[in-house]
């Protein structure tokens, strides 16, 4: 049996939890102050996940980036390969706020979607 | 030319100009909203990350996705605002503002003002650092800019000096476009910014964060080369013998932000404790017709806070420019042990109220005490994260009995 103790992440108040876990499995969380708190410690023992804000490259906008984030987490170590996919990528203007920019990134069901409006550059 | 006559004028199209305005306009003023930038948002157009909007819309949000809601709170209530527009000159005694875009000068004589000119990065001149002041010196916001709106990467090796929020959010953004951080360096014995944020900007990535440490010099003359890097005691003062040399092309400072009050300066009282303007628990200055929102008052630690601050200087504001309630009475709030500074600096005798304040150390227990109300328990509060304490009518009125009202917290480690 094993405690990880890690800072929660679902909100900026950051509780201080301690998960227990035993032969890869999560027998218990403490220290969380709300239900969010449990669902982060079995999940952060077992396989970190973040969701990935960037921006992609847009042609004929108004600005050259559209800011994007993924729609849910993505396991943290795939991160390095997401940006190097997200890199080459690039989407033609205009972009709404919530289009997706990516569909499925790397196999794990999340979409890229864009976090603001980039309208069409005039003439 | 005519003064152009209306209710509430909110200088500054961020998170507070933009909530103050859209309340206030809800609240049936007349309202004009100015920003220097063509469109609004302020600030949170190129904080492309999340952890916005959790307290005010209970989701997690990019700072583009908050604005983009406060941006369509502020069209539904009828607020009209003015890019590419910046107020030069506040007459107090003529209850006058001169503002400046490229249709020219418009003079307003609104009843209320509400300021919301937000705040200012410290930048390197302020540190005093010996060294030539060769190019690749930014501040944290600067690089940001760079990275997320501009699309430009300000070096290939990057050390990042201060730890607030906004430099550990850098070292990640840094490190995912190829830029390589090679040390976060704080002065102090803890971080800077929030906790969450040393969690996921640097730990995911094995970003170091040496603390106690500091930049004793720099190296370089036309472009940076690298940096002299020591090690600090408690007071902030380099021990001889740690310093060691790290290559770097790039500085990132993060090292605090200033109220920006320039605007006002010499005319409305600031507090020596925040730097920003003094407000009452209505978000009024101490001057009657002038209100205020947001980090131009105290640096808050979330967006949230400051969309809170605005809407209260918008209802308020708004009443004010209306006539309908009398401005209420302030008594002083006064802060003591373990309380490095707070807002409001005066508490109005209305029906809610909320005070934020930032302890000096960490206390992992003790109690706030708030003279003549019973102590609230305090845990693991941090100089990095606000305590937010809510006060109810009663409470209010009780407190409004006294001369002055003296907050501090009573550590129990």
């Amino acid at each position: 049996m094993t405690e990880k103790r890690m800072i929660c992440l679902s909100c900026p108040v950051g509780c201080q939890l301690t998960v227990t876990v035993e032969n890869g499995e999560v027998l218990r969380v403490d220290g969380n102050a709300c239900p969010r708190g449990d669902v982060y410690g079995r999940q952060e023992a077992i396989e970190p996940m973040r969701t990935l804000p960037t921006s992609v490259r847009v042609t004929a906008g108004t600005r050259d980036l559209v800011s994007v984030k993924t729609d849910r987490p993505i396991p943290l170590d795939l991160i390095p390969a997401a940006m190097d996919l997200i890199r080459e990528i690039s989407v033609e203007a205009p972009v709404r706020i919530h289009d997706v920019v990516l569909d499925d990134l790397l196999g794990t069901g999340a979409k890229l979607v864009a976090t603001r409006d980039v309208p069409a550059a005039c003439g | 030319m005519m003064d152009k006559k209306i209710d509430c004028l909110v200088l500054g199209g961020g998170a507070g100009g933009l909530a103050a305005a859209a309340e206030a306009a809800r609240h049936g003023a007349n309202v004009v909203l100015l920003d220097r930038e063509p469109a609004p948002g302020g600030v949170l157009d190129q904080c492309i990350h999340h952890g916005f909007g959790v307290h005010r819309y209970r989701e997690e949000l990019t700072g583009p996705e908050f604005a983009h809601r406060l941006v369509t709170e502020l069209e539904r209530s009828g607020a009209e605002f003015l890019g590419k527009r910046f107020a030069s000159l506040v007459d107090v005694k003529r209850r006058r503002v001169s503002t400046l875009g490229p249709s020219g000068y418009i003079h307003f004589q609104p009843s209320r003002v509400i300021l919301a000119t937000g705040a200012r990065e410290r930048p390197f001149g302020a540190l005093g650092v010996p060294g030539f002041r060769p190019s690749g010196i930014l501040t944290a916001g600067v690089a940001q800019r760079m990275v997320n709106v501009d699309g430009l990467l300000p070096g290939r090796r990057t050390i990042i000096l201060g730890s607030g929020d906004i430099g550990l959010i850098m070292a990640r953004r840094l490190h995912l476009e190829g830029v390589e951080v090679v040390a976060v360096l704080e002065q102090r014995a803890i971080a800077g910014g929030l906790t969450r944020n040393v969690v996921q900007c640097l730990d995911d990535f094995e970003i170091p964060l040496l603390l106690q440490h500091t930049v004793s010099c720099v190296h370089g003359t036309s472009r940076l080369e690298g940096v002299t890097v020591g090690e600090v005691d408690r007071q902030g003062v380099l021990i001889p013998g740690t310093e060691q040399y790290m290559a770097a092309d790039t500085l990132v400072l993060s090292v605090g932000l200033i109220p920006d009050n320039e605007l006002v300066s010499g005319l409305v009282p600031t507090d020596k404790a925040t730097g920003g303007l003094r407000v009452n628990s209505q978000m009024k200055t101490e001057i009657d017709w002038l209100y205020a929102a947001g980090n131009n008052v105290i640096i808050y630690d979330l967006a949230d806070w400051v969309a809170r601050a605005g809407e209260t200087a918008g209802q308020f504001a708004a009443q004010a420019a209306l006539g309908e309630s009398p401005p209420p009475d302030s008594v002083p709030l006064e802060t003591g042990a373990n309380i490095v500074h707070m807002v409001p600096t005066a508490l109005a005798d209305t029906n809610a109220a909320c005070l934020l304040l930032r302890v000096s150390e960490p206390i992992a227990n003790g109690s706030l005490q708030i003279e003549g109300l019973k102590p609230r328990p305090v845990a693991r509060a941090r100089p990095s994260e606000m305590i937010e304490v809510e006060l109810s009518e009663e409470e209010i009125s009780e407190l409004c009995k006294r001369e002055r009202i003296l907050v501090e917290i009573v550590s129990h480690d």
